[in-house]
């Protein structure tokens, strides 16, 4: 694996602390009047999401991590595990519960996700930005409101439960922003 | 095409650099300029200096030349002759320093004084910067802070303390050790802790001097004989960025070959370039430097705080990513 010097951090860069898989946050170099100079610079560990401090020495190096995101397609959830494909080499990486976190509940079959691999495995899943689903139970609204004031909650066929103005109804098909996860608008067939 | 650092920055610049040549014009100070390309260079292994070649008539194979990283040496070897309180604004050049707080290329305003002890230079050191920035940047009075006061918060004497304490120290103050800190070395632990805890919270509102360093940081600074011996040398903050860095000026030609052959010993050990020692600047201080103070200031720095901006390169004309 690279090898990265101080010189070379910046936001984004990915690398090794601890033994887990670390991206550079914020990069700043101090240095007294005269004396060691260094690189105090806030990190994110790639598997728990948290963000801490660290300080190197200016012209240290650290080992760099071998993490790429790249774009897969969900295929299916086997109870236990999540399988993906890659749509040019057809080649298939499992997920489990915890690369998946919240995402689960937003994908369905052929959604293509940005999947995190450190050595090859899935850190994280990002489904996509957008999602399209059907709303399988919400209780009725009141006909004829269409301000989208209070709203309701509405079960989605993946199980997620959103909040939808009070004019949409079960069956009706949405479309989600998963960052959010905010109802965005209704989509006709 | 604008320049990316507005008009009323750079008019600003220049209007400091007037005051301050005013300033120095009022107190028959003698403004100089001292080569910034030199055979010689600094030893201290905490400044890298860039380095080229000249080659031309008296060289035709490439002798090696170092852009200064301060003006320091050529400047005391015009006091060694005679040429009584100089000051210089200088372009220095140090390699490997970039961030919000260091340009590799930048202006230092460097000024020596006869007869001044350090103490004497800071109170002249705060006149300036008052000049400069008293109707921009609202100044309570200034503060003096020896260096071991500075510790005092955090319950250590800088002067005594032990690797373990100040690792222990580091530790109760949540500040990250980096990997391969020294065992035996205090100094880069005291800067460590200097730089994460202390520092940011210096000269909030008023200008703040912090004077008497330990003997092992005096770098050209004289040492004062005592329980310990201190460095008589000091730093100026503002806001938590230091401004400036002065000696008493040590005028020992045997003390300072001492000093530069231990900073080359330390760079051979860390495996950086070991530098040719200024011989002429040890010439002169065998012929004589006259009892002197001097200072070295941050001249973009302090365009910055005048500014009321938080990095330089919002104050340089062309940064370093855009030179």
């Amino acid at each position: 694996m690279a090898i990265y010097s101080t010189n070379e951090f910046k936001s984004g860069l990915k690398i090794m602390l601890d033994g887990d898989p670390y991206a550079v946050v914020e990069n700043e170099f101090v240095k007294p009047g005269k004396g060691q100079a260094f690189n105090r610079v806030k990190v994110r560990n790639l598997k728990t999401g948290r963000v801490i401090e660290r300080t190197f020495k200016s012209g240290d190096t650290v080992e760099g991590a071998d993490v790429v995101d790249i774009e897969l397609q969900y295929l299916y959830n086997d109870g236990e595990y999540w399988h993906f494909m890659d749509p040019q080499s057809f080649e298939q990486i499992t997920a489990d519960a915890t690369a998946m976190g919240d995402s689960a509940k937003w994908l369905k079959e052929e959604a293509i996700c940005q999947v995190t691999l450190w050595n090859g495995v899935p850190l994280s899943v990002a489904p996509p930005n957008f999602v399209i689903m059907t709303i399988v139970e919400t209780d009725p609204g009141l006909r004829g409101d269409t301000s989208g004031g209070g709203g309701k909650p509405a079960t989605l066929e993946t199980g997620a439960v959103v909040r939808v103005p009070l004019f949409v109804q079960s069956g009706e098909v949405i479309k989600i922003d998963t960052r959010t996860g905010e109802y965005a608008s209704r989509v006709k067939e | 095409m604008a320049p990316p650092t507005p008009l009323p920055i750079l008019r600003l610049r220049a209007e400091l650099l007037a005051r301050t040549r005013a300033f120095f014009a009022a107190r028959d100070v003698l403004e100089v300029e001292t080569p910034m390309l030199s055979a010689a260079a600094t030893t201290d292994p905490h400044l890298a200096s860039f380095a080229t070649q000249y080659s031309g008539p008296g060289s035709c194979h490439g002798q090696p030349f170092y852009l200064h990283t301060s003006p320091e040496f050529p400047m005391k070897r015009l006091l060694a002759a005679g040429s009584g309180c100089i000051y210089q604004i200088a372009r220095v050049f140090r390699d490997g320093e970039a961030g919000r707080r260091h340009n590799p290329e930048f202006t230092l305003l460097e000024w020596y004084r006869v007869g001044f002890d350090h103490h004497q230079l800071m109170a002249e050191a705060a006149e300036l910067a008052s000049v400069l920035l008293a109707d921009r940047v609202p100044l309570a009075k200034p503060e003096w802070r020896s260096y071991r006061e500075l510790f005092t918060p955090l319950g250590l004497d800088p002067h005594r303390v032990t690797v373990a304490g100040l690792a222990a120290c580091a530790e109760r103050c949540g500040v990250p050790v980096p990997p391969g800190m020294p065992l035996e070395d205090t100094d880069p632990w005291l800067d460590l802790l200097l730089t994460h805890c202390i520092e940011p919270h210096l000269g909030q509102g008023r200008l703040c001097f912090v004077y008497d360093y330990p003997a092992s940081q005096a770098a050209l600074a004289r040492l004062r004989p005592g329980d310990p011996p201190v460095g008589e040398r000091f730093e100026l903050y503002l806001n938590g960025i230091e401004l400036a860095n002065g000696f008493h000026e040590l005028g020992d030609a045997v003390e300072q070959r001492r000093r530069f052959e231990a900073e080359n010993a330390v760079r051979r050990a860390q495996g950086l370039p070991v530098m040719p020692i200024d011989e002429n600047l040890l010439a002169a201080l065998e012929t004589g430097l006259p009892d002197c103070a001097g200072v070295a200031l941050g001249f973009d720095r302090l365009v910055m705080l005048a500014a009321g901006r938080n990095s330089l390169a919002e104050v340089l004309a062309f940064p370093f990513e855009q030179a």
